[in-house]
């Protein structure tokens, strides 16, 4: 009897047991080779360079939103602080970024000094040109690392997990979950976000760090060839955090996270320690945003404390949503979609919508048609864009019996979804 | 003869209410024993005090050889110790298949990374399809466990408690809506099961009870009653009048 279907053949890799990789794989390939071919920088000039800006950052987008999936969509942990790590991995590269491109200005300025300058010098020199703007002349102890790259980039991953892995290990550990889980991590990010606007935060205040699409060192290389750089930095890093993600999803562990969405209770009553679990899931997923934003913000080129602010984590939750959870390229779907769909929208290019005496103008409102497609898709198609694949593979959900749709308790159930 | 659980003089109170009231229980290494009691007499809380879902406020609980204390352990610490609980409700993950409940629940690493690594060798794909054929779901393997009736959904989760190699199988009303063919069925698997380790089963079925021909324990106010044969203490004066009477 143990010649089964399910006890045929070993284990074949990843790829061939998950199709849906190579596709989407095979897809991401295609795209960088057309934006490649396209793009101002290196083929026909048919996509501007800041065009091909707004696509690496929409890949950076993308990624973040595989890492929401990840805890929200597999885990079941509503979090509303990825943007806060996403933007704590943009701070962390931008000072590197920002230094060492102020001190070559400095370095130049001071070389017609009739004596060589000392590196005291030096240094005043790059944190008055730095901090100025706040009504400071000395360099904040947060920025001993960011004369050396290796240091920050280490930053970009260890700053992130290490907040996610203690803020993670006090709120698992006292079984905070559901909506009460949400509210502290947005509690986290407003708290974060709001240190960073003072001036005395060492973070430039309000002002962020600018100038951040200058690399150190290559003035000479235009715009659209560093553009180019970071969209295929982008794409690779997409490429592998899917993968990524598609195994940590695959085996037994997928099996225990979604367990834990399900019913935590019984996870636990199986012996896996759903707090070590949700830990994990809750830092790799803080250090793949991190990531994703040490990407995003030297294309962006400036980030400010704005960005950290809970509106950025709720919209994050918000593609997700739409793209559909709980399958990693539904993530990426609603993310590419609805960021594009936004900058399309507020970028003043949607022609206005005349509708007898209202003149809707979708710079203001689109953010109510976004609000709108995100109630509509939670009420009428909770597995979101995602959910079309469904229909052409005709896979089958099982019936859920009334049991609650998604993750959290008071969420949709399945005879109210019906109806 | 030693026993693999001694629950001695434990009290545990919800605002005051005296839920379990200085209860004391033993089970051996391979016995099957059946608590019974009317409702609100402390079952469902003397199982979650075993299997550290809540804590007690007085008493000891000790396990195993030699004997160490449950109490203070985390629930999945005890389930790594060999404490397998069947729920009343049915609760099997349905989004999953039959073979990944049972994958999931087989005796391994529990640790995160080592889950993560995990990948299931041929020996634990036969062990899969040899638990799937003792609860009789060899044919559902592949199918999502929520497409199964009432009844399967019990065996499938019977099926998960075996992988997990308990030595102490804590079992809440398997029978509760079940056909009778569903269980004789039943009955077979916890009698099966008890050759090999403890088995407590709660009922309110009676006649349930006397087929799985077994020691009873009579729950009453969340202490013992009377313990004994299920003919001895269906004539026990005080378990009549307060269970079976009237």
């Amino acid at each position: 009897m143990a010649d089964t279907a399910f006890a045929a053949p070993p284990r074949r890799p990843l790829v061939l047991r998950q199709p849906s990789i190579l596709v989407f794989l095979a897809c991401l390939a295609l795209f960088t080779l057309a934006v490649t071919l396209l793009a101002d920088g290196s083929g026909t000039g048919a996509i501007s360079t800041s065009f091909v800006k707004t696509l690496g950052k929409t890949l950076c987008l993308c990624l973040v939103a595989l890492a929401m999936d990840l805890v929200w969509g597999y885990c079941g942990i509503l979090s509303l602080g990825h943007m806060a790590f996403f933007g704590i991995g943009g701070y962390a590269v931008g000072m590197w970024l920002m230094y060492a491109r102020t001190r070559l200005i400095v370095v130049e300025s001071l070389a017609n000094a009739p004596l060589p300058p000392t590196p005291e010098e030096i240094s005043d020199g790059i944190a008055t040109q730095i901090f100025g703007v706040v009504g400071a002349s000395e360099f904040p102890p947060v920025w001993i690392f960011a004369h050396s790259l290796t240091l920050q980039l280490l930053a970009v991953v260890l700053v992130p997990g290490l907040l996610a892995l203690v803020f993670g290990w006090l709120a698992f550990r006292s079984r905070v979950t559901g909506v009460y889980l949400s509210i502290l991590t947005q509690a986290m990010t407003l708290a974060l976000s709001l240190y960073l606007f003072q001036n005395d935060s060492g973070l430039r205040g309000n002002n962020g760090l600018s100038g951040l699409q200058n690399l150190p060192g290559l003035g000479e290389v235009p715009q659209s060839a560093i553009s180019l750089w970071f969209f295929w930095a982008s794409a690779f890093a997409l490429g592998l955090g899917y993968v990524l993600c598609a195994w940590v999803v695959s085996g037994k562990f997928g099996s225990v996270i979604r367990g834990i969405r399900d019913d935590e209770a019984r996870v636990r009553f199986l012996g896996y320690s759903v707090e070590a679990f949700k830990l994990f899931v809750f830092t790799l997923t803080a250090i793949i945003a991190g990531i994703a934003g040490a990407l995003y913000y030297p294309q962006a080129g400036i980030i400010n404390p704005a960005e950290i602010a809970p509106i950025a984590s709720i919209y994050l939750a918000v593609w997700v949503a739409i793209g559909g959870r709980g399958r990693l390229y539904g993530a990426v779907i609603g993310a590419a979609l609805v960021s594009l769909l936004s900058t399309w929208f507020t970028g003043g290019q949607a022609p206005d919508l005349v509708l007898g005496p209202v003149r809707i103008q979708w710079v203001d409102w689109w953010t109510i048609l976004l609000g709108l497609s995100f109630v509509g898709v939670t009420l009428f198609a909770p597995k979101g864009i995602g959910g079309l694949v469904d229909l052409v593979t005709e896979r089958r959900s099982p019936s859920r019996h009334g049991a609650d749709l998604g993750p959290d308790h008071g969420s949709l159930r399945e005879r109210e979804a019906q109806e | 003869m030693p026993q693999l659980l001694e629950v001695s003089g434990v009290s545990v109170s919800f605002d005051g209410f005296k839920a379990i009231n200085n209860l004391s229980f033993s089970i051996g290494e391979a016995e099957l024993r059946a608590v019974i009691g009317p409702n609100g007499a402390g079952k469902t809380t003397f199982m979650d005090i075993i299997t550290g879902k809540t804590r007690p406020d007085s008493g000891t609980i000790t396990w195993g050889e030699p004997p160490r204390s449950l109490r203070g352990l985390s629930e999945s610490r005890i389930a790594q110790e060999g404490v397998g609980r069947k729920f009343q409700r049915p609760t099997v993950f349905e989004d999953q298949s039959v073979a990944d409940n049972l994958l999931m629940a087989l005796k391994k690493d529990r640790g995160p990374l080592a889950v993560l690594m995990f990948r299931p060798s041929q020996a634990d794909r036969d062990r899969v399809a040899e638990l799937a054929e003792e609860i009789g779901l060899t044919a559902t393997l592949g199918r999502k466990a929520g497409e199964l009736s009432h009844g399967q959904k019990q065996w499938l989760e019977i099926g998960m408690l075996l992988a997990q190699e308990p030595r102490l199988l804590l079992v809440d009303e398997p029978a509760a809506g079940m056909t009778p063919a569903e269980r004789e069925h039943t009955t077979d698997l916890l009698k099966e099961a008890a050759k090999t380790r403890a088995v407590v089963v709660v009922e309110h079925d009676m006649e349930f009870v006397r087929r799985l021909e077994c020691r009873v324990t009579v729950l009453h106010e969340g202490s013992v009653l009377a313990e004994g044969s299920i003919d001895h203490v269906t004539k026990d004066e005080q378990v009549i009048e307060v269970y079976l009477g009237r």
